[in-house]
């Protein structure tokens, strides 16, 4: 493999795993509410979390540029404290936990929702706190499936292509990825290298996907 | 020994619903009555885990839930051991941590009398999936122990359980009865269980107290 597809799978993999751990807090932070709470307007928030998977991932980059742009509300408060976003490796990771985030909480909710309310019950009646019950009993039990739901999420990070590419462009070194890259090489008549990347992004999302629905499977 | 136990609430669930209102001076008091009278419901609400419309629950002169002074005691707070008819041992953990859950840093001594007294010592590194249902029933029994200073809810504990099983399992509460001196409330339609642990029965029929008194009264009538 040439050194340069090379360091954009490196890159795309190392971006992917940090945009996971990124989204892996207010994904399970969401699973846990939407699967176990109801208060005023969860729904509208629960449709909010899910609207990348369903709107074109470009229109969702678009929305991010707006937001972190220079000119976006969060983009001024990103200036003001000195971090450039836009166009750079930040926006990479924003793009794909974005897009991943709907997939991990999907999963790691039903995971929640499986959980056997008795068993937090019976920890609430031995004395254990909401978050002592969350830490002891709710998360290992729905382990598995939150696992699966990060391992969805990781694929779809490293696929991820329109959002990125608003977002960060699509710059050799610093923000091309995968997806970005196996368009590149396509236009410009690199066959060898689009199809390195394509082969890459199948044994990585393969293998990902084989685990996570091997997760999401009930224990014999 | 005795407590005080004071039941005077309604709940409403549906269709159902329960109002007790007694003051007894017993040990091991028992709920009894057929299937559907209302005696989980009752021992949930003890609980902390269902909460009355209105009335008042108090063990000793300590109230655990007042409609009318506001008072609802969170279910961590009540000091109260509860076995579930299915007993809910969480199923990741072992003996040794399912028992120790709720202990709050009682002394190792307190975890070894329990174990000893419920033949639990060369269980404890075991993992609940491969405990026998007698087993099941020990560890919960020990569990709600280490966490339940103040009484202990037992929920139909030999359900679920063949005839022989039950048997031991009896020899077992009798033995905590007797060793920890723990005030009980014990639920259970089976007037030979009631007979053999308590000495009180309130017997309850659709959701509502239709006797109250000693176990051999009782349980002549019934």
């Amino acid at each position: 493999m040439a050194d340069d597809v090379w360091q954009v799978a490196v890159f795309t993999l190392t971006m992917a795993v940090v945009a996971t751990l990124v989204m892996l807090p207010p994904g399970i932070v969401f699973a846990w509410l939407f699967a176990r709470h109801r208060f005023r307007g969860c729904t509208a928030l629960e449709t909010l979390v899910m609207l990348p998977l369903v709107i074109p991932p470009v229109a969702t980059g678009l929305i991010l540029l707006r937001l972190f742009g220079r000119r976006g509300l969060f983009g001024r408060v990103a200036e003001s404290v000195g971090l450039e976003l836009i166009f750079t490796w930040k926006a990479v990771i924003l793009a794909m936990a974005v897009m991943g985030l709907p997939l991990l909480v999907r999963a790691a909710r039903t995971a929640f929702e499986q959980v056997d309310r008795r068993y937090e019950q019976m920890a609430a009646s031995l004395g254990a706190g909401p978050l002592r019950i969350f830490f002891t009993v709710s998360l290992p039990l729905a382990g598995r499936g939150v696992l699966a739901g990060v391992l969805l999420a990781f694929s779809r990070a490293v696929g991820e292509f329109g959002a990125t590419v608003m977002l960060a462009g699509n710059m050799p070194g610093s923000t091309r990825t995968i997806a970005s890259g196996i368009y590149l090489y396509t236009e410009v008549g690199n066959d060898a290298a689009a199809t390195s990347l394509m082969l890459v992004s199948i044994m990585i999302a393969f293998g990902s996907l084989w685990f996570s629905n091997r997760l999401a499977q009930p224990q014999l | 020994m005795s407590f005080s136990l004071t039941l005077e609430f309604t709940l409403q669930q549906g269709e159902f619903s329960v109002e007790i209102d007694e003051r007894i001076e017993a040990d091991a008091i028992a709920l009894y009555g057929p299937s559907g009278a209302g005696k989980t419901t009752v021992l949930e609400a003890v609980a902390g885990l269902r909460q009355p419309e209105r009335g008042r629950i108090a063990v000793g002169d300590r109230t655990l839930f007042g409609s009318e002074s506001g008072i609802d005691v969170p279910a961590r707070h009540r000091c109260i051991g509860y076995v579930r008819q299915e007993v809910a041992l969480f199923p990741h953990m072992n003996v040794r941590q399912n028992v120790t859950y709720g202990a709050h840093g009682a002394p190792m001594e307190d975890l070894a009398r329990v174990l000893a007294v419920l033949d639990l010592e060369p269980l404890v590194e075991r993992q609940v999936e491969q405990l026998s249902g007698g087993e099941q029933k020990r560890t919960a029994i020990a569990r709600a122990l280490m966490a339940g200073s103040q009484m202990l809810l037992l929920d139909e504990p030999l359900s679920a359980l063949d005839v022989a099983l039950q048997r031991r399992v009896m020899q077992y509460l009798v033995r905590v009865h007797d060793e920890f001196k723990i005030p009980m409330l014990y639920v259970s339609h089976r007037a030979d269980e009631v007979s053999m642990l308590t000495n009180w029965v309130v017997q309850l029929d659709n959701g509502r107290v239709v006797a109250s008194g000693p176990s051999e009264d009782i349980l002549a009538r019934a």
